[in-house]
């Protein structure tokens, strides 16, 4: 049978962020997945060693807009590292009230983007009228809908106010409704049932085996969450309140992990109103100095899973050496293993079920005349090594790596 | 005013293009779509192609990969048209302006491929939902 190839992007309607994918077909069963990225690379690593270590969270909340808290925090936690101090606790619980809000819109809007892909636009309307009240009240917290500015290296930016905190508990309120009602929607819209059930299974192996993370993994019964496994900040006390739980399911198909972001939603404003009820007084940031040569390793669990951000210092106002890794990276390979034998339709969806975020994952661009061209793990090494080398003769140094 | 313009003023439909944005504008352009703002009162369509599209929404800074088909897109898209440079990015940069990979704001992108490109900048990262219809309606009036 004739072999059909289906390039779908770089600007598509379907897809908000620019990224080109083609799509193997025999009939209309996709057989295999390519996918092209580097539309959306900004050179966020190179560009943050030249900026101070106070600016740098200003930048890497721009590395993504619907997870703009994780990227600083993980950042902050990095540089807390390093330096081995903790935030005070005041800090500490407003830095974890903005990531669970974030949470909370984060998963809203791909619940709506998935009622997109499967033609039920309604399910996207409804939810992102609903995302709206948690926006305000991320407006009324921080000053902004989205980029909300608020961590800081030893603490958060600004305090929140009492008449904010009560505005985001009438938001939580009624976000409770309408999420319970959307949990109503998943047990009984035979729809959904239909179109999501058995649709791109994970296996639990095939889980572990490509390192998925957040609620790509959680679904397929593989419980890691960092906020649980590693607890920082406010996270170790309310996990001990038993103010929230992690959420794991079995199946791996694309239901669940609609359910699992659903409940997670549902964890997560409890979490919200444990931490404003439990917020406590006195100072919001530790007033760091200089930082130290050294290095931090910081991760937060992001809306996609876990986020790592490593920084190195030499003593000087800015890093070294900043690398980012975002959960999309590790949860984007298990198209791999989900896609091939699925209908166009469905692939449309699975691809979108990981919530997959470009902007996030690219931290590497090529440049070539030749368009086609793909570059492999050896080839990175070999242009690392000549790199190397050309800097090595710049700096007179004879052999060996560049030394920091 | 010629007959062209004052067609182009009705009921405009729009091609969104994303050019290495952080997301967040482009998000909250589909916002402008659901209930709250529901811009469709207005007529204004999100379209699938720019060849029917009046105008083009563009996000983020444009970097080397996407530079090329952000000027094919342009030039797909049929004449005359209005170039809404969406957010803080695409109007002038913010932090990645000298970065290694972006090379050139967009609106030099886009008016070295054209020189009399309308081009309409709305500031503000992101610029909240109602600030891109009031950036809209503006520009719409002065055409
Ligand atoms: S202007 Fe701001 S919100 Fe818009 S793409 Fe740029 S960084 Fe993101």
């Amino acid at each position: 049978m004739k072999k059909t190839t289906l390039p779908i992007g770089p600007f598509h309607p379907l897809l908000e962020e620019p990224e080109f994918f083609t799509l193997y077909l025999d009939g209309e069963i996709v057989k295999k997945v390519d996918l092209r990225i580097g539309y959306n690379h900004r050179g966020h690593e190179k560009l943050s060693t030249g900026l101070t270590w106070d600016q740098v969270p200003f930048l890497v909340e721009r590395i993504c807009g619907i997870c703009s808290t994780s990227h600083p925090y993980a950042y902050v936690l990095a540089v807390e590292d390093l330096l081995g101090i903790k935030a005070p606790p005041r800090g500490q619980y407003i830095r974890a009230l903005i990531g669970e809000m974030e949470r909370i819109h984060s998963h809203l809007l791909w619940l709506g983007l998935a009622g997109h892909f499967i033609g039920y636009n309604t399910v996207w309307m409804w939810s992102w009228r609903y995302r709206e009240e948690i926006l305000d009240a991320c407006e009324k917290l921080t000053g902004n809908r989205n980029h909300y500015a608020m961590c800081r290296v030893g603490g958060a930016r600004r305090d929140i106010t009492r008449e904010a905190m009560d505005f985001t508990m009438g938001a939580l309120d009624s976000n409770e409704k309408s999420t319970n009602m959307f949990l109503g929607v998943f047990a009984d819209d035979p729809v959904l049932h239909k179109r999501l059930k058995g649709v791109g299974v994970l296996t639990k192996e095939d889980a572990i085996a490509y390192c998925a993370t957040g609620p790509t993994s959680r679904p397929s019964g593989v419980p890691w969450d960092v906020r649980q496994d590693d607890p920082y900040d406010a996270y170790g006390p309310s996990l001990e309140a038993g103010a929230w739980k992690v959420i794991v399911t079995e199946n791996g198909d694309v239901f669940d992990k609609a359910v699992v972001r659903v409940l997670e939603i549902l964890e997560s404003i409890k979490l919200c109103r444990w931490l404003i009820e439990n917020m406590p007084d006195g100072e919001i940031d530790a007033g760091v100095g200089d930082i130290p040569p050294g290095e931090g390793v910081g991760h937060h669990e992001a809306p996609r899973g876990e986020v790592i951000h490593y920084i190195r210092s030499d003593g000087s106002n800015k890093p070294i050496r900043h690398k980012v890794r975002a959960p999309t990276f590790v949860n984007l390979p298990t198209y791999k293993a989900t896609c091939p034998g699925h209908t166009i339709a469905d692939v449309a969806l699975i691809t979108a079920s990981i919530d997959p975020c470009y902007c996030c994952t690219e931290r590497i661009g090529v440049v070539t005349r030749n368009r086609t061209s793909s570059v492999t793990q050896d080839d990175l090494v070999k242009l690392s090594v000549e790199k190397t080398r050309e800097m090595e003769k710049r700096m007179g140094r004879k052999s060996g790596l560049v030394k920091f | 005013m010629g007959l062209k313009t004052a067609a182009l003023k009705k009921s405009i439909w729009v091609f969104h293009v994303a050019c290495s944005p952080c997301n967040n504008c482009d998000i909250e352009i589909l916002d402008l779509l659901t209930p709250r703002f529901d811009i469709e009162r207005f007529g204004i369509v999100l379209v699938g192609s720019p060849r029917h599209a009046d105008a083009l929404l563009i996000t983020g800074v444009a970097n080397r990969h996407v530079t090329p088909r952000l000027i094919e897109t342009y030039r797909a898209t049929s004449k005359p048209c209005v170039c809404f440079l969406f957010g803080a990015c695409a109007s002038g940069g913010t932090f990645f302006k000298g970065g290694y990979n972006v090379p050139k704001p967009v609106d030099e992108i886009i008016l070295e491929e054209d020189p009399n490109a309308i081009i309409v900048y709305i500031p503000g990262c992101p610029p909240k939902p109602e600030a891109m219809i009031a950036g809209v309606v503006k520009a719409l009036s002065v055409l």
